[in-house]
């Protein structure tokens, strides 16, 4: 595997922590190949009522991951006699793909609240480590952020800046990288539970060069 | 209390006629012979001390230790049958290490004590397998407080405010049910606990003990440790005292 090439498949995710909680979010395109097999598809995945994870790489190793690390959540939670925590989440995926890293292609984030910790985001990448973040972002989108959020990004951001911030970033990424596309997904999980948002594409703030959408000049 | 179940009670997997498994109950018996152990919960933490009967006079002070640690924040003391709770701690042990890796962190106490219960009752059910004849009292701090545990060899465990095992379980009861745990510090418990251990302690049966204890609580920074040396001394202190005011009331 390259690691320094295009950040593998194909998409571009990620997910912020916020003053209270986290915001998750990620464009809508499938690729296989140069064809867009789906253009509004949902890359974000519930674990639990409080732990939600993105996903990227190959999309039936990521499915089938998330729904083991759903089951055996499900299954703590009831032995525990509590919502399990983001970073018993976030363990568990980390397990399934360091343990199975030569057959897994499968770049995660792994982001929730729960009341001992807060909001919190983890980075399961290719190979299977775990890092806890303030913010973190993975497809193949994710290399034209860096920079971006290196500078942009800044603590105990207010819900609202948050979603903007996500819904700005991932536009970025898209608008740059072609494996990203359709419309972005963000769900924003805090103490009060999950919240899902739809921003379509001609929502989307317009970048250097990006033609409007509707009537312009090239559809005159 | 003495009953026995001639016929039923060869094997753990045998039921007598009126639904009980003597086996499990003549495993309760060792765990009833041994030095009591006391267990308390006060407000900021847990305290356990354990009546060490000392068999021989040439045996090392502090050797054959009673309470052992689990984990950072929990540690069990036993009861019963020393080489069977040796093999219980070794199990919890390793629970505790591989909910650890496995979930990323620290176990509960609560679900420390299932699994330690969980293997005690797994023991009673093979032929070729006996009952632990060992209790054990788990104290810990996990993210939900403090918590104290018991399990005795049937593999049930029970949450208790205070608990007492062991030769003078009964007497020991009735003076932790006189204690306000509640409003307790743990430095208190240690006295209390001192106390009661000195106080069932039986001169004219049992040779000479040796009080072991330790704590989990907020002035340990929730770690499981022994009662530091001075303050076990001052709490010695106190309770021979004690022992010797009773005496004196007559």
């Amino acid at each position: 595997m390259d690691a320094h090439g295009p950040h593998g498949p194909y998409t571009t995710i990620m997910a912020v922590e916020y003053n209270g909680g986290v915001i998750l979010g990620a464009d809508s395109r499938t690729t296989t190949g140069v064809y867009v097999a789906n253009r509004a598809s949902d890359k974000i995945t519930q674990l639990t009522d409080n732990v939600y994870l993105c996903r990227s790489g190959s999309a039936a190793d990521t499915q089938v991951v998330s729904d083991y690390v759903r089951y055996f959540l499900n299954q703590h939670t009831i032995q525990l006699g509590r919502e399990a925590t983001v970073k018993t989440a976030a363990t568990l995926v980390k397990e399934l793909a360091y343990q199975n890293k030569s057959f897994l292609q499968a770049g995660m984030i792994v982001a929730g609240w729960d009341k001992y910790d807060g909001g919190s985001v983890y980075a399961v990448p290719l190979g299977g480590t775990l890092l806890r973040l303030p913010f973190a972002t993975g497809g193949s989108g994710s290399s034209y952020l860096y920079g971006f959020l290196d500078q942009a990004w800044r603590p105990h951001m207010s819900k609202d800046e948050a979603e903007r911030f996500v819904v700005k970033s991932i536009a970025l990424a898209i608008a740059r990288d072609g494996a990203s596309g359709g419309v972005v997904r963000t769900v924003t999980v805090n103490e009060h539970g999950a919240e899902r948002n739809f921003f379509a594409g001609d929502k989307l703030p317009l970048f250097h060069e990006e033609i409007p959408p509707g009537r312009n000049s090239l559809l005159a | 209390m003495s009953t026995i179940g001639t016929g039923y009670d060869l094997s753990v997997t045998t039921f007598s006629p009126d639904g009980r498994v003597f086996q499990i109950e003549y495993a309760t018996k060792a765990v009833d012979n041994s030095g009591t152990v006391v267990g308390v919960r006060c407000k900021d933490g847990v305290v356990l001390g354990v009546e060490k009967l000392i068999s021989s006079k040439m045996l090392l002070e502090g050797s054959n230790r009673r309470i052992h640690a689990i984990n950072r924040h929990a540690g069990m003391a036993l009861a019963g049958l020393a080489a069977d709770g040796r093999q219980i701690v070794t199990r919890a042990r390793t629970e505790a290490a591989n909910y650890l890796s496995f979930y990323g962190e620290d176990v509960p106490i609560k679900e420390l004590s299932n699994r330690v219960a969980h293997y005690s009752h797994l023991c009673t059910l093979y032929w070729w397998l006996r009952p632990f004849g060992s209790s054990s009292i788990i104290g810990g701090y996990d993210i939900d407080g403090p918590q104290l545990y018991t399990i005795d060899p049937s593999g049930v465990a029970y949450r208790y405010y205070g608990a007492a095992i062991g030769k003078g379980r009964q007497a020991a009861k009735t003076e932790i049910e006189k204690l306000r745990l509640a409003q307790m510090t743990c430095r208190e418990g240690v006295m209390a606990v001192a106390k009661i251990i000195y106080g069932v302690h039986d001169e004219s049966k049992d040779k000479s003990f040796e009080l072991e204890m330790s704590w989990v609580c907020d002035e340990s920074k929730r770690e499981h440790q022994r009662i530091p040396s001075d303050l076990l001394m001052e709490a010695k202190a106190m309770a021979r005292d004690a022992q010797e005011d009773d005496l004196d009331a007559f």
